[in-house]
């Protein structure tokens, strides 16, 4: 792998542009792996990463039915925070946040974390009092978060409207500094490149079809590509989870919808941090390149159709126009969508499944991405050792059937 | 926009609807049912990449639920029937 550097940078530009090489080596599947991870977002690639890196189990397929980093890694809205209620969801994505803030020196690929705060709005009396309370929660948990009044507030994201007399006014908001945005590209790439160089194989255009058991064990995957020996096999296949897990046989406790997001015209400078609404469902911030990116929420019912209806994209657009008035006129380029798998609770699956070999990390929802450097980590673990990471161990399967949920889902008050 | 076809009101638009989830799932016997078999009712779906059946309720009209089977990939409504017709 070539090191970049401010002197690689120079030498390269020197000698014209010609030496750079490839980031990661593409690979054709071998007949046999110890590990192979289905999907190559950025939670799979993470996971390949730590396994090798960590645990030092380098032979390792991630396979990817499209293209690398063209699912919801692709198309969600980069925001990353971890004030979440309950103990064990602070512990899993504050895990994450903290990898995030090495991750670009650990990858030596820019990222481009930056840590710009995420400022959640409360609009009446019972929101306050919930966003309060998450501000307490999470102290105790050594998560940042904090209280501002309106006009703080207002000077923290000058375009925001706090005047009292709007439908929805803004009574206060919930700061958490330390949370912000990343590339959600480069974490896919940076992740690939990564694990490429440690030995890894990416093998791009190659669908699994199929699962081999012998017994209550997985021995081999079937892909496009042909039969896979292997001994364990990681799926981290979002919103297709349910799909990849009934070729082992399995149900599982997700539903799988549409998740919509849209850029305007790129514009100067303008929002200097991520807002969110989760009572009027607005999120929105900048990107470098100057879009606002914002995003909308899900659509009712099952759908695997990558696009949303019209009405979602509707009810997101009305919050941020009346939010932020200064954007009523501003032109959307693009809208997409995401199939998102959604648990019962909200919070995701990590973990093992009653089929041996076969382990799941899923359920992220609309939710996945601040949470990659930290999933790969502790599903990594879970894989290498057969055994669940401390942290992870909340997020068994098993919960649904003891009932002890974590249930993020009423914490939040909103389908987030 | 989804264009559903209530079976009492015809065609109207999907925001004057509201999905109720998988259909046919049927509560287990509280005398017999385990952990697993609770586990399954409440949280377990088959979220199928495919044909799904499903509820609707059309809230903003008759107010009445139905069934239908719908194509998870294209979004196309295959069949709407009636709850006491049978899958």
């Amino acid at each position: 792998m070539q090191r970049y550097s401010f002197s690689s940078l120079l030498r390269h530009t020197l000698e014209g542009h010609r030496g750079w090489q490839p980031a990661w080596q593409k690979a054709e599947p071998k007949d046999r792996y110890d590990v192979v991870v289905v999907g190559a977002g950025g939670h799979g690639l993470a996971t390949a990463y730590y396994l090798a890196k960590e645990h030092g189990i380098r032979n390792v397929a991630v396979l990817e039915k499209g293209w690398l980093g063209g699912g919801n890694t692709g198309r969600n809205t980069t925001i990353i925070r971890s004030n979440y209620l309950y103990d064990e969801s602070a512990a899993l994505y504050d895990h994450a946040v903290q990898l995030w803030e090495g991750l670009s020196q650990e990858l030596n690929y820019n990222v481009m974390f930056s840590q710009r705060g995420v400022m959640m709005l409360a609009h009446s009396e019972h929101d306050s009092k919930v966003a309060k309370r998450h501000v307490h929660a999470n102290r105790l948990n050594g998560v940042d978060n904090e209280w501002l009044e309106p006009k703080e507030a207002k000077a923290f994201c000058p375009p925001l409207n706090i005047d009292p007399a709007i439908r929805y006014p803004v009574v206060g908001a919930a700061l958490q500094r330390r949370g912000g945005t990343a590339r959600h590209d480069a974490v896919a790439w940076g992740y690939a490149r990564a694990a490429s160089a440690l030995g890894v194989d990416i093998v791009e255009q190659c669908a699994v079809e199929g699962m081999e058991l012998a017994g209550d064990r997985v021995v081999a995957v079937r892909t496009s590509k042909g039969r896979i020996a292997c001994d364990r096999v990681a799926v981290v296949t979002a919103g297709h989870t349910s799909h990849v897990m009934a070729m082992a046989g399995l149900r599982m406790p997700l539903e799988s919808v549409p998740l919509q997001a849209l850029v305007s015209e790129p514009v100067k400078p303008i929002f200097p941090c991520v807002v969110m609404s989760n009572t009027v469902h607005a999120y929105i911030s900048q990107s470098d390149k100057g879009e606002l990116v914002i995003g909308a929420g899900t659509d009712q019912y099952v759908s695997y159709s990558q696009r949303g209806g019209f009405p979602v994209i509707e009810h997101t657009l009305e919050a941020i126009v009346e939010l932020f008035p200064i954007f009523s006129r501003m032109r959307m380029l693009r809208t997409w969508g995401g199939i998102v798998d959604v648990t019962p609770d909200r919070s995701p699956i990590i973990g093992r499944t009653p089929v041996r070999g076969l382990y799941v990390n899923a359920g992220w929802g609309t939710g996945g991405f601040k949470a990659t450097p930290g999933s790969g980590h502790v599903f990594a673990h879970t894989v290498a050792h057969d055994d669940p990471h401390p942290i992870a161990a909340p997020f068994a399967l098993e919960r649904f059937t003891t009932g002890r949920l974590i249930d993020e889902a009423a914490a939040a008050a909103v389908a987030h | 926009m989804l264009l559903i076809h209530c079976p009492w009101c015809g065609e109207r638009p999907e925001s004057e609807f509201r999905s109720g989830g998988e259909a046919h799932i049927r509560r287990p016997d509280p005398a017999n049912a385990g952990d697993a078999a609770w586990a399954d009712y409440l949280y377990y779906r088959t979220n199928p990449k495919g044909a799904h059946v499903e509820r609707w309720v059309h809230t903003q009209g008759c107010g009445r639920w139905f069934n239908a089977e719908r194509d998870t990939v294209s979004d196309q409504f295959q069949r709407v029937y009636r709850m006491d017709e049978p899958r």
